[in-house]
Parts: structure tokens; C-alpha cells; sequence
């Protein structure tokens, strides 16, 4: 692992006087992928937002390259399971919305945001409206509004699991192979283990209530990861020690 | 194929107006109903075209009444819509008024605004604005609270100030509801205009619509009733255009369907 780009030390956060997460501490390295997992309504949502800086943690604080950005919106970039696609915006413009909000000129947005769609494999999509392109279209252009947001951290709140089980894996492709060719640092929230196993450098188990760490697994086998990972016998291993830490 | 269901969906009523009027022409021609009652339908028409000249006259000035009262519909609706959902306090405190306000019978309320605010265009565009506001505002205002919440934090975490999330994500998600609201709005407009005119005025097709019903001048009576039909069909025709213009991302998922 490489320097350490993101990192949560203590956080803690309730709602309602109800404790949804406690003491959370991790971190993510340079060009790192690491998932978080853990079963729905354990608080994973809760602690991206408190990343992302739309919710004041109680305790605790969060450091992005070693500075303290708790509490602060538009340091690292978010993404969701919703595509969140605006539909009154031509998909261009609904890519190059963070660049827009940051007050670049808006001619000058669309030329970069234009630069990055044959990367992210949406070539002549930029005139169409959200409505004209499929699931999996929309999720790429959500990536790539991801991107333009922040290159330096990524914050993925399953990302494709509204997505067909064949799209999905497609999808999962796309993005190990286009993870190969830019830099990007990405903490993933995921239920689903399968994928967290595919994807990750490294997973985080969360058990609660209270959401709180239960376990750390580096996932060791070095990319690319072919088609066989998925079926090999290391993965299996991954799988049957991961849902046994979820049910403990 | 669309295009000839859109011609057989023309057809039925275009049929059914055929009919009616070919029945009223009968009822009067025939002296079943006498014509010092009822015109018959040529009889109209000859006196639209008689008093062609003088319908326009008056028609200027319900219109400029009518687009007054709905130009300053529109601000005040965008204005107390948004100050509404910024504010919440707001909301609570004016929202049951707004709604007691449509609940005025303007027919009611009509002498009372000539009384205050004399024979001029005044208390006209102010009942214009009394019942076109409404509709708009409460649209407007359904947009904007019902904007997705996920969206919003989504332009939060990247850093959005409050009039950028009014400007990617408010607004545009109210667009549809204000248009439905101004479709409404601007045939009350003429309406509007139409019924303070009756109660007090020296010009416009109110005033008018008194004069010929007096003199019992039945068939420009209906002149102008249809007049006023044409032009709220117009109009409303005009923001169904605009509305195109408007949200070109509607008009490409209806292609799409």
C-alpha cells in the first residue's frame, strides 16, 4: 500500500440518541480499492456521508491527505446507486455538473468532460438525455461525473446494485479495466460479498448495531483479475471467511 | 401509424362539434326556439364579422388586462414559491391564507376593487392576479419540495451553494407542474379580466358583453362569448409551445414512448 490518501479516525455518530456508528477507523491508500461491507441498515451510509461531509460526525475526524476535512462537502467525491441523473440535462452537461458548480466556465467544462468519453466508453451519448440511455449507460456517465468531481477519492455507495446481474457483471469489467488505466482512489460500500471479493484491494467487515469494524481481509491475488478469479479456489476461500466474520 | 390516430383522435370531436352546431342551426331555423332568444349559428357568425372591428377594439384591452394580471401572477408566483420552501416557517404561516384567498368569490370582490381602485385597468389586472397566482404558486411550489433528496446531497457533497441547487435541481424539476399551472392561469386570466370589466369599466369585452346583452343584442352576445373561447384556446395553445421550447428533454421522452 502506497501513501494513505483518506483516513477516519473515531468517528461516531447517532441519530435520535440512537448510536447508528461507532469508532470507525479506516483508511485508504493511493490508487487503492477498498470495500466496506456489511449488511443493509448497519450504518455504511451514514459513515459516507459523514466522509462526503454532508453529516457532521459526533466524534471523530476525517483527513484527506493528512488534513482535517470533517464536516466539509465537495472534497471527495460521491457516487450512488441512483445514477441521479439529471433529466432536463443533455448527459454532457449532466457530467460536467461538478465542473459547472465549481464555477468553471461552462464551454470550458463541456470541452474536458468531452475529452473523457471514449475512456469511459460513452461516446455519442453527449447530446442525448439521460431518458435515451440504458442502465449501465447512465452508471458510466454517473462514473465519469464521479470523476470530473474529484480524481483524488471516490466514494461509491453500491454503485451497480440496481443493475441487472448481467450488466452488473459487465459492469464490473469495465471497471477493473478502466481502474487499469486512470488513477483513482475508491472506498466502496457493498452488500454484496461477491463483489467487494472481485473488486477490492482490501475489505472492511462492519457487524453492529452499533456499526462498528469487526474485521480487516487483504484481498491478495494481483490484478488484472482475470475471468477464472471469480471461480478459483481463493475465492472461495475469501468467501466462505468473509460470511462467516458477517454472521459472527 | 401516429399520425392517423392523431387524425382519428381529431375527427371525434371535430365530429361531435359538427353536430351540435348543425342542431342548433336546426332549433332556430326551423322556429322551435325563436331567433330573439337564441341566434341561429350563421346569425353569430355574421355578427363577429359585422362588429369585427369593434371586438378587436375591446379585445386589446382584455388582453392587456388579462397578460398584465398574468406577467405579475408569474413574478409573484416565483417569488412567494420560492420564499415559501427557503423559509419553512413561512410556508406554515401564509399556505392556509394562499388557499382562503381562492376561496373569495371574485364576483363578490369585482365593485368592491372598482370601488377602491377606480374605473381603470387596476382593478382588473388586480382580480387577474387574484386567480391566476394561485395555481402557478402552489405548482411551483409542489416542484420544489418534491426535488429528490438524494440529488440535492449529491450537489451538496460537491459543493453546491443553495441558488446552484435551485438552478440544477429545483427549478427544472418545477417546470412541468408551472407549466400545468400556467395553462390554468391563462385561461382564468380572460375570464378574470372578462368579469371585472362586467362590473365596472368604460372599455374591454366585459364591458362590452353588458352593452350588446342590454340592447339584447343576442347574436353579438355570442360573438363575444366565442371570441373569448378562441382566445383562451389560443393561448393556452401558445403555452402548450412554449412548453416544448421549454423542456426539450419531455418532448424526447414522449418520441420515445
Amino acid at each position: 500500500m502506497g501513501k494513505i490518501k483518506l483516513e477516519t479516525q473515531t468517528i461516531s455518530k447517532s441519530f435520535a440518541g440512537e448510536l447508528i456508528i461507532k469508532d470507525i477507523n479506516i483508511n485508504l491508500g493511493e490508487n487503492e480499492l477498498v470495500s466496506l461491507l456489511g449488511v443493509s441498515g448497519i450504518g455504511k451510509s451514514t459513515l459516507f456521508n459523514v466522509i462526503a461531509g454532508v453529516l457532521p460526525p459526533e466524534t471523530g475526524h476525517v483527513l484527506l491527505n493528512g488534513e482535517d476535512i470533517t464536516g466539509q462537502a465537495g472534497k471527495v467525491s460521491y457516487m450512488q446507486q441512483k445514477d441521479l441523473m439529471q433529466p432536463h440535462l443533455t448527459v454532457l452537461d449532466n457530467v460536467a455538473l461538478p465542473l459547472f458548480i465549481r464555477g468553471v466556465n461552462k464551454q470550458k467544462a463541456r470541452t474536458q468532460a468531452l475529452s473523457y468519453f471514449a475512456d469511459f466508453g460513452l461516446e455519442g451519448t453527449q447530446k442525448k438525455y439521460p431518458i435515451q440511455l440504458s442502465g449501465g449507460m447512465r452508471q458510466r456517465a454517473a462514473l465519469l461525473r464521479t470523476y470530473l468531481f474529484s480524481h483524488e477519492v471516490a466514494l461509491f455507495d453500491e454503485p451497480f446494485s440496481a443493475l441487472d446481474a448481467i450488466t452488473k457483471n459487465a459492469m464490473h469489467k469495465w471497471y477493473l479495466e478502466l481502474m487499469g488505466r486512470i488513477n483513482m482512489s475508491a472506498l466502496f460500500i457493498t452488500h454484496d460479498v461477491d463483489e467487494a471479493i472481485l473488486l477490492s484491494d482490501r475489505v472492511y467487515i462492519m457487524t453492529g448495531p452499533p456499526g462498528m469494524i469487526a474485521h480487516e481481509i487483504v484481498i491478495d491475488t494481483p490484478r488484472p483479475r482475470g475471468d477464472q478469479f471469480s471461480v478459483s479456489e481463493a475465492f472461495i476461500r475469501y468467501k466462505r471467511q468473509i460470511i462467516k466474520q458477517l454472521s459472527s | 401509424m401516429k399520425k392517423l390516430q392523431n387524425i382519428t383522435n381529431k375527427l371525434y370531436p371535430t365530429a361531435l362539434l359538427l353536430f351540435l352546431l348543425l342542431v342548433w342551426h336546426m332549433v332556430t331555423e326551423t322556429g322551435f326556439v325563436p331567433k330573439f332568444m337564441l341566434p341561429s349559428p350563421i346569425d353569430v357568425i355574421r355578427a363577429f364579422i359585422n362588429s369585427f372591428s369593434e371586438l378587436m377594439q375591446h379585445a386589446a384591452v382584455s388582453l392587456t388586462e388579462a397578460f398584465g394580471g398574468l406577467a405579475i401572477s408569474i413574478v409573484l408566483a416565483f417569488s412567494i414559491a420560492l420564499l415559501m420552501d427557503r423559509f419553512e416557517a413561512l410556508y406554515k404561516a401564509v399556505h392556509p391564507l394562499l388557499v382562503v384567498t381562492q376561496t373569495i368569490p371574485t364576483v363578490a370582490l369585482a365593485p368592491l376593487l372598482v370601488l377602491w381602485l377606480g374605473y381603470d385597468m387596476a382593478p382588473k389586472i388586480t382580480l387577474v392576479v387574484l386567480t391566476c397566482f394561485f395555481p402557478m404558486t402552489i405548482a411551483l411550489l409542489g416542484g420544489f419540495k418534491s426535488s429528490d433528496t438524494d440529488a440535492m446531497n449529491l450537489m451538496r457533497a460537491m459543493g453546491a451553494r443553495k441558488w446552484q441547487i435551485y438552478r440544477y435541481i429545483k427549478l427544472p424539476n418545477a417546470l412541468p407542474g408551472f407549466f400545468s399551472g400556467l395553462k390554468i392561469s391563462v385561461s382564468y386570466s380572460i375570464v378574470g379580466a372578462v368579469i371585472a370589466e362586467w362590473l365596472g369599466g368604460n372599455s374591454g369585452l366585459g364591458v362590452y358583453m353588458t352593452r350588446v346583452r342590454k340592447s339584447y343584442a343576442f347574436d353579438k352576445m355570442f360573438a363575444v362569448i366565442f371570441l373569448i373561447i378562441i382566445l383562451s384556446l389560443l393561448l393556452m395553445k401558445c403555452v402548450g409551445l412554449l412548453e416544448r421550447r421549454a423542456m426539450p428533454w419531455r418532448h424526447t421522452e414522449e418520441e420515445r414512448n
